[in-house]
């Protein structure tokens, strides 16, 4: 495994353009949210300091730093389907198996990056989160602290998600930018799917059924914390509520997905003659 | 002797187009084998399917007596494919260090191999920065980086300019010394004749040959002949049971033999008949002449 992994990375971090990328998605969600968490003096008018408004206070903050970072799991993408791309165009998925790499070994040294590379992003927005959230949040006991712990699940279950079906795209179509573009097409179908399911049956069944879809369920898992932290300042509202947790079958379904893309991209490559 | 590949019944179609049918041949360690063929014979797709990047459609291959799976057989193997593809961005060590890792071999050869093909001097400049003979000598580098068991190349000279040609021949032979098994497909003739001992002759996917080359084809070989006078001599080699076919061209008469005959029988023969030599060459047909007329009589 560690073999895989070690091959991948050198073919990645070789590489200028995904160094660069990589870094971006990597660095700047945490960087966005350390600088959103310090004081702003706003042309010299207001001082915003959303560390005032509670959004950093815990267990709310978890919901809030893993929804923000995972918005920039898009960069990544772009890594994963060029990591396909590239080997396409450069014909050096036929050398690497000439070279005696099975087709098995192939596609999982691409899932182990993923996973490796989600695991570090999952790691780094755990410390950072906690960091901020001990520097500012009013509730600091352990039991507050972990609380809402399960965003950082569903945010290491959401990117290992995300870049197994872009590594399935990536396989599929063999370049990256159309495989960029079947994401953008897929997310499009869901949403026609969608309507065309509500207008027949109802809304919320529809809702439902597209919970099941790949790029909703992984969207699922982190819902948006915009309402939720509206409605912390608002207890009363009720009609506000809505259900942002993060569920267990929400995570199995996103998992099945991952299973079911790597087996169909092994599966693409088993059938395909090079 | 120790067999090192194995094919039986290879069957490959891509839609309705059959671009392998049914071939079957053995490859034994210490040979240099040659795959001929035209282009489009099926020679890519056969090698392909040993290779592991081509599924076949029928039949079964087997590495090393089948002792090993395919891609950890391929790890003893060393394979070069029509084109060198190599990680443009990475350097020439760089991209070594990669194949050494898939390989499972350690990196103290690199250097070593890269001497062999003369890239010493260039190992850190980056891959897309090489002419197309060093990329193509920098892909035999990595083909011999684990010691392999046998070297395929396919079509290794293709593309390349005299001298590149020139480097590569210099270099497979120096392999061929060594002992190296060596599997060789190319359109090229001259090339698989000068390095070749053996050879499968392949034509729109289908076996015509398989053996050594000089037993390609049941030819005796011909005499180039002239004489004080050839009149006489064509009416007496025509009347001779041991010719077959005799061609006039430009003074010099062509007379193919039907059976073995030394060239001392011969002039004793003409001699004996009154016809006096003037010149006497004793050939066998080129590799070349030899596989046209295998290919147009089928």
């Amino acid at each position: 495994m560690l073999r895989l992994l070690n091959l991948e990375l050198q073919k990645l971090l070789l590489n200028r353009s995904s160094r660069v990328l990589i870094f971006i998605s990597f660095v700047l969600p945490f960087f966005v949210i350390l600088l959103s968490s310090l004081k702003i003096n706003v042309f010299g008018l207001f001082t915003l300091e959303l560390g005032e408004l509670g959004v950093f206070n815990f267990p709310i903050i978890w919901h809030l730093t893993t929804f923000f970072a995972s918005q920039f799991k898009f960069f990544f993408a772009i890594v994963v389907v060029s990591m396909i791309g590239n080997e396409y165009s450069n014909k050096t998925i036929k050398q690497n198996l000439i070279d005696g790499l099975s087709k098995k070994e192939f596609i999982m040294s691409k899932f182990y990056t993923i996973v490796f590379f989600s695991l570090i992003s999952t790691v780094l927005i755990f410390f950072i989160t906690l960091s901020i959230g001990l520097y500012y949040s009013s509730y600091t006991e352990a039991s507050i602290i972990f609380t809402d712990i399960s965003y950082i699940m569903a945010y290491f279950v959401k990117l290992v998600g995300f870049f197994s079906l872009c590594l399935f795209f990536g396989m599929l179509v063999k370049r990256s930018a159309f495989a960029l573009a079947f994401l953008f097409i897929l997310f499009i179908v869901e949403w026609i799917l969608y309507a065309i399911l509500s207008s027949n049956i109802n809304s919320d069944m529809a809702e439902r059924i597209q919970n099941f879809f790949p790029l909703k369920s992984m969207y699922k898992l982190i819902d948006q914390p915009f309402q939720r932290i509206t409605m912390s300042k608002f207890p009363d509202k009720s009609a506000m509520t809505y259900d942002y947790a993060v569920h267990s079958y929400e995570i199995i379904i996103v998992l099945c997905w991952t299973a079911l893309f790597v087996f169909l991209s092994y599966k693409l490559l088993k059938n395909r003659d090079l | 002797m120790e067999t090192i590949l194995n094919i039986k019944n290879i069957t490959k179609k891509y839609g309705s187009l059959t671009a392998v049918k049914n071939l079957s041949f053995t490859i034994e360690k210490g040979h240099v084998y040659g795959i001929l063929g035209p282009n489009g014979s099926g020679k890519s797709t056969t090698l392909g399917i040993v290779l592991n990047v081509v599924n076949k459609t029928e039949g079964e291959f087997s590495w090393f007596n089948g002792s090993v799976s395919t891609h950890e057989a391929l790890k003893k193997v060393g394979a070069i494919i029509e084109r060198p593809n190599f990680y443009p961005y990475m350097t020439a060590v760089q991209n070594l260090k990669l194949v050494c890792k898939i390989k499972g071999v350690s990196f103290n050869k690199i250097d070593e191999k890269l001497e062999i093909v003369g890239l010493l001097d260039r190992k850190d400049s980056k891959f897309s920065a090489f002419s197309l003979g060093m990329k193509q000598r920098l892909a035999i580098a990595s083909a011999l980086l684990n010691d392999p068991e046998i070297l395929i190349l396919d079509e290794p000279t293709n593309g390349l300019d005299p001298k590149g040609i020139h480097q590569i021949r210099e270099i497979i032979k120096q392999i061929a010394v060594n002992g190296t098994t060596i599997l060789l497909a190319s359109h090229l003739l001259d090339e698989v004749e000068k390095v070749c001992s053996h050879v499968v002759v392949l034509r729109k996917g289908v076996k015509l040959y398989a053996g050594r080359v000089d037993a390609i084809t049941s030819s005796h070989g011909f005499f180039e002949v002239q004489s004080n006078d050839d009149t006489e001599m064509i009416k007496l080699l025509e009347n001779n049971p041991s010719f077959g076919d005799i061609k006039v061209q430009n003074n010099l008469v062509t007379a193919f033999l039907k059976e073995p005959m030394k060239s001392e029988d011969f002039n004793k023969l003409m001699f004996e008949n009154n016809i006096i030599l003037t010149h006497l060459v004793q050939r066998k047909e080129s590799l070349e002449e030899q596989f046209l007329q295998l290919t147009d009589h089928q």
